[in-house]
């Protein structure tokens, strides 16, 4: 294994288990290990720099990955487009409240309880796949959008209708989480567990399954994989991660608007797992940051320029709105041109030539 | 398992006599108005070695086909192991132990030879969608980890060693079928369907192919179905010929009687050669 050396060229594994780690050697296990240390303890050694602003970005992050990771499940890794993933998300949302107020159960198990009924839900709306596939099963995710988006108006025991339904804050047995700092540790921690869960499933059993359904769908079933069970148990693993992400997402904000989950959301989603790289775990991740940086960026280049001679030229005061939502459309447009398989496989791309640096060949 | 060839490796010296492993009866199949198989009857054997030849568009794929699943014979049974299976979807088919490569490559592009691989251990592998994600506990990396040892002889036997963590689909054509190839055997099956194992191969790669299905016959035990258009491999590696053209079956038998049949010199000569 790997000893002192940072990338070791030659890395000679001599066990079936050292050959099947999540990580490619000890130094990028390490780094990353790492890395979630240093942003655990930056709230709290540098708690200027990482202000309340910051948390909430991490926090929006946090809960969106989820959310994207679900999407890029059933997307990515099973090869069903759906355009309908905002109400899933929206679904454990209300479920989360729901399930809180009704029952009196914690809230930090009404998170993984919202989940799990988004799942039963996404299950429902994945019966179709079990027959159509391709666009017409996209457009059969839309209807899923339509359906449930009437269903949160109509719903009001559920959702509160047209006033929302407000959240119960996040607590922990008796103790309750008010700060964004300290709801940071807690989407962290989920974070953590969901993509730990989902690269785990990508290497054992079913995550293979996904991936064959995906590759070549005729070849799985004479595998003996079972076609049906496995686009239609997509759906389900795909709104569970939904649901979760949707209910940190009350907890959160404290309030959920029926309104939030509209197609637009899920066009969004689409986005961030476009950018990040279809059919990659981490992928969810960076395109998700890289979907909520997006807009700040073009905020603070947006006051960095105004009044100045471009700002003129262009007249942006005016259009600085549109500036935003045109930049998530150039985004991916740029993406799909010239990164079809996004950040994720950049990244690998990077970590190929710092392996092999300054000796590139 | 049938018997051990003596002398040169692979010379069929009689046909194995087990019990009949696999079975059609009367199996006809229609596209719309294109009859592509017509009341073809054969039975298998355990441990035989068993070959469909024909002309382009006889209806050996379509009778392959059929038997694992891809498409549901218009009329007739197919038994396999005794039990009725016209009706059975593929992958439960697997489950029985029936597994096949295609004439076409089919390989899951994107994954690594070794997933590809352990795709065919799927009916043999137990964790799922609730235990895979706990990995460390709960046994899924144990059994895994077995079943990675027991695909890594299968990549042994095959000789594809040194492309096991390679993307299936930047291979080489040969190297591909025989992948194919691992794939089918990670399922263990009784029963192999092997569509045109040799299609586009060289001499070498050929040889390569034929040894290691002499070896899956002989070795592993299991019985094999083999389309084949290399008439010298057919001839040299089965136990028996069936030979089909226009949808029905003209003959069957050992390899030399075959050859040597007046309507199979006809199918593949033309009428003159009769």
């Amino acid at each position: 294994m790997a000893g002192a050396t940072m990338r070791p060229c030659g890395d000679f594994r001599t066990s079936y288990r050292a050959d099947t780690t999540i990580f490619d050697d000890r130094f990028s296990r390490n780094s990353v290990i790492v890395g979630i240390v240093l942003l655990a303890l930056a709230p709290i050694v540098l708690p200027e720099v990482f202000d309340a602003y910051w948390m909430n970005m991490f926090i929006q992050i946090g809960y969106l990955s989820i959310a994207a990771l679900g999407l890029n499940i059933l997307v990515g890794f099973t090869g069903q487009i759906s355009i309908g993933h905002a109400v899933f998300f929206g679904f454990g949302a209300f479920a989360s409240p729901f399930i809180n107020s009704n029952t009196g159960i914690p809230v930090v198990l009404c998170v993984p309880l919202a989940g799990v009924m988004t799942a039963a839900v996404g299950l429902l709306f994945g019966v179709p796949a079990a027959r159509i596939k391709g666009l017409y099963l996209a457009i059969a995710t839309l209807a899923a959008q339509f359906i449930l988006e009437d269903f949160f108006s109509r719903a009001e025991g559920f959702t509160g209708g047209v006033h929302g339904a407000t959240a119960n804050p996040m607590s922990f047995f008796g103790y309750d989480i008010y700060t964004d700092r300290e709801y940071f540790y807690v989407v962290l921690v989920f974070v953590i567990v969901m993509f730990l869960g989902a690269t785990n499933m990508m290497r054992t059993r079913d995550g293979r399954a996904f991936v064959a359904v995906r590759d070549h769908y005729l070849s799985a079933e004479i595998m003996g994989v079972n076609l049906t069970k496995y686009r239609v148990m997509s759906f389900g693993v795909s709104s569970f991660y939904a649901g979760v992400g949707g209910a940190l997402y009350a907890h959160y904000l404290g309030f959920v608007s029926i309104e939030a989950f509209n197609i637009l959301f899920s066009i969004q989603f689409l986005g961030m797992i476009i950018i990040g790289g279809l059919g990659s775990v981490m992928g969810s991740l960076m395109g998700t940051a890289f979907m909520v940086f997006l807009p700040e960026a073009m905020d603070a280049l947006s006051r960095a320029v105004a009044g100045g001679w471009l700002d003129r030229a262009l007249n942006l005061q005016s259009g600085i709105n549109n500036l935003r939502e045109m930049a998530i459309g150039a985004a991916i447009v740029l993406f799909l041109i010239f990164e079809p398989d996004g950040l994720a496989h950049r990244w690998r791309q990077i970590k190929a030539y710092w392996k092999l640096y300054p000796f590139s060949y | 398992m049938g018997n051990v060839a003596d002398g040169l490796p692979g010379a069929p010296s009689g046909v194995p006599q087990g019990d009949v492993l696999m079975e059609a009866v009367d199996v006809s199949l229609a596209f719309g108005g294109v009859r592509a198989l017509s009341q073809v009857s054969f039975q298998v054997r355990r441990g035989e070695l068993f070959s469909i030849i024909g002309p382009n568009g006889a209806g050996k794929t379509s009778m392959v086909n059929c038997i694992s699943g891809r498409y549901s014979p218009t009329e007739g049974r197919i038994l396999f192991k005794g039990r009725d299976i016209t009706r059975l979807r593929p992958s439960a088919r697997a489950e029985l132990g029936l597994g096949r490569t295609f004439q076409n490559l089919a390989l899951f592009g994107h994954m690594t030879v070794l997933d590809n691989i352990m795709v065919g251990r799927h009916n043999q592998l137990r964790n799922n969608f609730l235990t895979g994600p706990l990995y460390w506990f709960g046994g899924a990396r144990r059994e895994e980890l077995e079943h990675r040892r027991q695909v890594e002889e299968i990549i042994d036997f095959l000789e594809i060693q040194h492309v096991r963590k390679a993307v299936a689909g930047t291979l080489a054509y040969g190297l591909r079928k025989r992948v194919e190839l691992a794939r089918a055997v990670a399922l263990k099956p009784d029963l192999m369907l092997l569509d045109e194992p040799m299609a586009g191969m060289n001499l070498e790669e050929k040889e390569d192919m034929a040894r290691f299905i002499i070896d899956l016959n002989e070795e592993w035990g299991m019985t094999v179905i083999m389309i084949e258009h290399d008439m010298g491999v057919v001839m040299d590696i089965s136990h028996r010929v069936m030979v089909l053209d226009f949808g029905r079956k003209i003959a069957e038998g050992g390899p030399e009687d075959v050859m040597a049949h007046p309507r199979v010199r006809q199918a593949y000569l033309g009428e003159e050669a009769a």
